[in-house]
C-alpha cells in the first residue's frame, strides 16, 4: 500500500513539474521580457476569486478560477491597450477584488471548509489527475503555439509599432498569449499556490537571462531549471511536510542568487553582457 | 521621373479628430524628401497612412502609378531607444524586416540569415550581430532599426525622426547612408531639424493640418511663413545662425 501510493506521488509530481516547467519556460519568457510581471500576478490574484466561486457552487474550482484568470486576462489587455485606465491601476484593483470575493465565498461555503493555505502555498498533494490533463493540454498548446509563430511573437513583443507594419494580427497575437498565459497560470495554482505561482513563472526565465539574449535559448533553458528546482521542491516539500510552493521559490531563488554569483564572476573577467541591466 | 505612389485629397485623423486635411502629394521614384513642421501637425500620421497603418477618412492614396506594394515599404519608427533589454540579438532586429514577405508562420532560413548579413555589413554592423540591443550605442542602436528597415529591398523608405538619439558626430555618417540609400530606394524622412536635414534631402513637405510641398531643398523662412508652417529654421551657412521666428 505504502510503496503503491509512493509510486503515484512521485509518477504525480514528476509530471506535474514537467509540465510546470514547460509553461514556466514558455509563458514565463513571454511575461519577463514583455514586461508582465504584475499584470500576471493580477491574473492570478483575480482567479483566486474564481476558486472561491467554484467551491460555493461546489463545482471543480479550477474551472471557476480558469474564468476568471481567463476574464481577468483578456480584460486587462484590452483595458490596458485602449488606454482607457492606467495599467498598475487597474490591475491593483482587480488582484485585491480577485482576493476578496475568493475569501467571502470560501467562507460563505456551508461545512467543511478548505484548506487555505494549499491554495495561498500549494499542495502537490491536492493536485488531481484532470489538473495534470489539462496542465499537459495547455503544455502542448503552448508548445505549438510557439513553434508555428515564434517570429511573428517574438517582433510582437520586441516592438508592436513595427509588428504592425508586417501583420494585421497583433491585437489577436496578444490576446492569444496572454489567455493561454493566464491558462498556464491558472493550472498551475493547486501546485505552486495563487501567492507564490509568479515567482515559479519569472525566477527562471530571469535567471537564464542573466547570461544569453537569444529568446528561444530562454525558453529551453528556463523550463531546465524550473524542471530541476520544482523536482527538488517537491522532494524536499514530501519529505520535510511543508508546502510545495513555498519550497519551489525558495529554491528557485537560491539557484537565483548562484546564478547572480556566476555571472558576476564572469562579468569580472571581461566585460558582460549585462553591463547596463 | 516615374512616379511612386499619389496622395489626392485625403484626410485622416483619429476617431472624430481630423488631423490631416486635403493632402495631395505625388512622391516619384528616387525622391527624398524631408517632412517638417510642428508637433501635432500630423507628420506621423501621414507616414501611417502611407503605410496603410491608417484608413483615409476621404481622398485616397494610390499605389499603382509605381505598381507599389505595403511590403515594398520600409518603416523606422520613432523610437524612444526601446526596450533595449529585451531579449533579441542585432541579427534577431534585422532580420525582423523580412517578416514583411512573410506570412505569421514565416521561418528564418540561411537564405534569410545571408540577406540580414548583407544589409549589416552595408551599414557597418557585421560584427555585433550576435550582440545584445543594450549594448550598443544610440547611434549603432539608429543603425540596427535602419537595417531593420531595408533588409526587405524597399521601394520607398519612411523614417521618423531617425536621429534623434544619434550622436551629432554620427549624423553625417547617418545621412550619408542614406544617401546611399536614395539611389535604390525612394525615402520619406520626418525630422524637426530642417537645417541639418537640408543638406540632404531634395525636397521639403510641410505638414501642418495640411501638406505644402517644397520642390528644392533650399527653404527660407519666407517660404515656411506663406506655407503656414510654424516651426524653428536653423540654418548652415558660413555664419551659422538660427532663425527663431513664431507664427500664427
Amino acid at each position: 500500500m505504502d510503496s503503491i501510493f509512493a509510486y503515484s506521488f512521485v509518477t504525480k509530481s514528476l509530471e506535474g513539474a514537467l509540465f510546470a516547467s514547460i509553461t514556466a519556460g514558455i509563458a514565463g519568457t513571454y511575461i519577463v521580457s514583455r514586461r508582465l510581471v504584475f499584470l500576471s500576478g493580477g491574473i492570478t490574484h483575480a482567479s483566486f476569486g474564481g476558486l472561491g466561486l467554484g467551491h460555493y457552487l461546489a463545482i471543480n474550482p479550477v474551472i471557476g478560477a480558469a474564468v476568471f484568470g481567463l476574464g481577468s486576462a483578456v480584460g486587462m489587455e484590452y483595458m490596458t491597450s485602449r488606454g482607457k485606465m492606467r495599467e498598475d491601476s487597474a490591475i491593483g484593483i482587480l488582484w485585491a477584488l480577485g482576493m476578496a470575493i475568493g475569501i467571502i465565498f470560501i467562507y460563505m461555503t456551508p461545512g467543511y471548509a478548505p484548506n487555505l493555505m494549499s491554495y495561498l502555498f500549494g499542495s502537490i498533494l491536492t493536485v488531481t489527475r484532470g489538473d495534470l490533463i489539462a496542465l499537459g493540454i495547455v503544455s502542448l498548446v503552448l508548445i505549438i503555439y510557439t513553434a508555428v509563430f515564434y517570429r511573428t511573437l517574438l517582433y510582437i513583443s520586441f516592438d508592436e509599432n513595427y509588428a504592425r507594419t508586417f501583420t494585421r494580427h497583433v491585437d489577436l497575437f496578444k490576446y492569444i498569449s496572454v489567455a493561454l498565459t493566464g491558462l498556464a497560470i491558472v493550472l498551475n495554482i493547486r501546485m505552486a499556490g495563487v501567492i507564490l505561482i509568479i515567482s515559479l513563472l519569472t525566477i527562471p526565465a530571469n535567471i537564464i537571462m542573466l547570461f544569453t539574449r537569444k529568446y528561444l535559448r530562454i525558453i529551453v533553458l528556463s523550463s531546465v531549471v524550473s524542471f530541476i528546482g520544482i523536482s527538488a521542491g517537491f522532494a524536499v516539500s514530501w519529505f520535510t511536510n511543508l508546502p510545495t510552493g513555498a519550497v519551489i521559490v525558495t529554491v528557485l531563488v537560491i539557484f537565483w542568487v548562484i546564478a547572480r554569483g556566476i555571472r558576476g564572476i564572469m562579468a569580472g573577467n571581461k566585460t558582460g553582457i549585462n553591463k547596463k541591466a | 521621373m516615374p512616379t511612386l505612389f499619389t496622395i489626392e485629397s485625403l484626410t485622416a485623423g483619429y476617431e472624430g479628430r481630423v488631423v490631416l486635411r486635403d493632402v495631395s502629394i505625388t512622391v516619384e521614384e528616387n525622391d527624398f524628401i524631408g517632412i517638417i513642421g510642428p508637433n501635432g501637425g500630423g507628420k506621423t500620421t501621414l507616414l501611417r497612412v502611407v503605410l496603410g497603418l491608417l484608413k483615409p477618412l476621404t481622398g485616397r492614396i494610390d499605389y499603382t502609378p509605381g505598381n507599389l506594394t505595403l511590403n515594398q515599404i520600409g518603416y523606422l519608427p520613432q523610437v524612444a531607444q526601446g526596450d533595449t533589454l529585451f531579449p533579441v540579438t542585432v541579427e534577431d532586429v534585422v532580420l525582423s524586416g523580412l517578416m514583411l514577405n512573410k506570412g505569421a508562420a514565416g521561418r528564418m532560413g540561411r537564405k534569410e540569415k545571408i540577406r540580414a548579413a548583407e544589409v549589416m555589413s552595408e551599414l557597418g554592423l557585421a560584427p555585433l550581430a550576435r550582440q545584445a540591443l543594450n549594448e550598443l550605442s544610440g547611434g549603432q542602436l539608429q543603425r540596427v532599426y535602419l537595417a531593420r528597415a531595408i533588409t526587405g529591398s524597399p521601394r520607398l523608405l519612411l523614417l521618423d525622426e531617425p536621429a534623434t538619439f544619434v550622436d551629432s558626430s554620427f549624423e553625417a555618417d547617418f545621412y550619408d547612408k542614406l544617401r546611399v540609400l536614395n539611389s535604390r530606394m525612394a525615402i520619406m524622412m520626418v525630422s524637426h531639424d530642417v537645417g541639418t536635414i537640408s543638406a540632404w534631402v531634395k525636397s521639403f513637405a510641410c505638414v501642418n493640418g495640411g501638406l505644402f510641398y517644397h520642390p528644392h531643398s533650399k527653404i527660407t523662412d519666407e517660404d515656411l511663413r506663406l506655407y503656414g508652417c510654424p516651426i524653428q529654421l536653423v540654418t548652415h551657412g558660413d555664419v551659422p545662425h538660427v532663425v527663431l521666428h513664431k507664427h500664427e
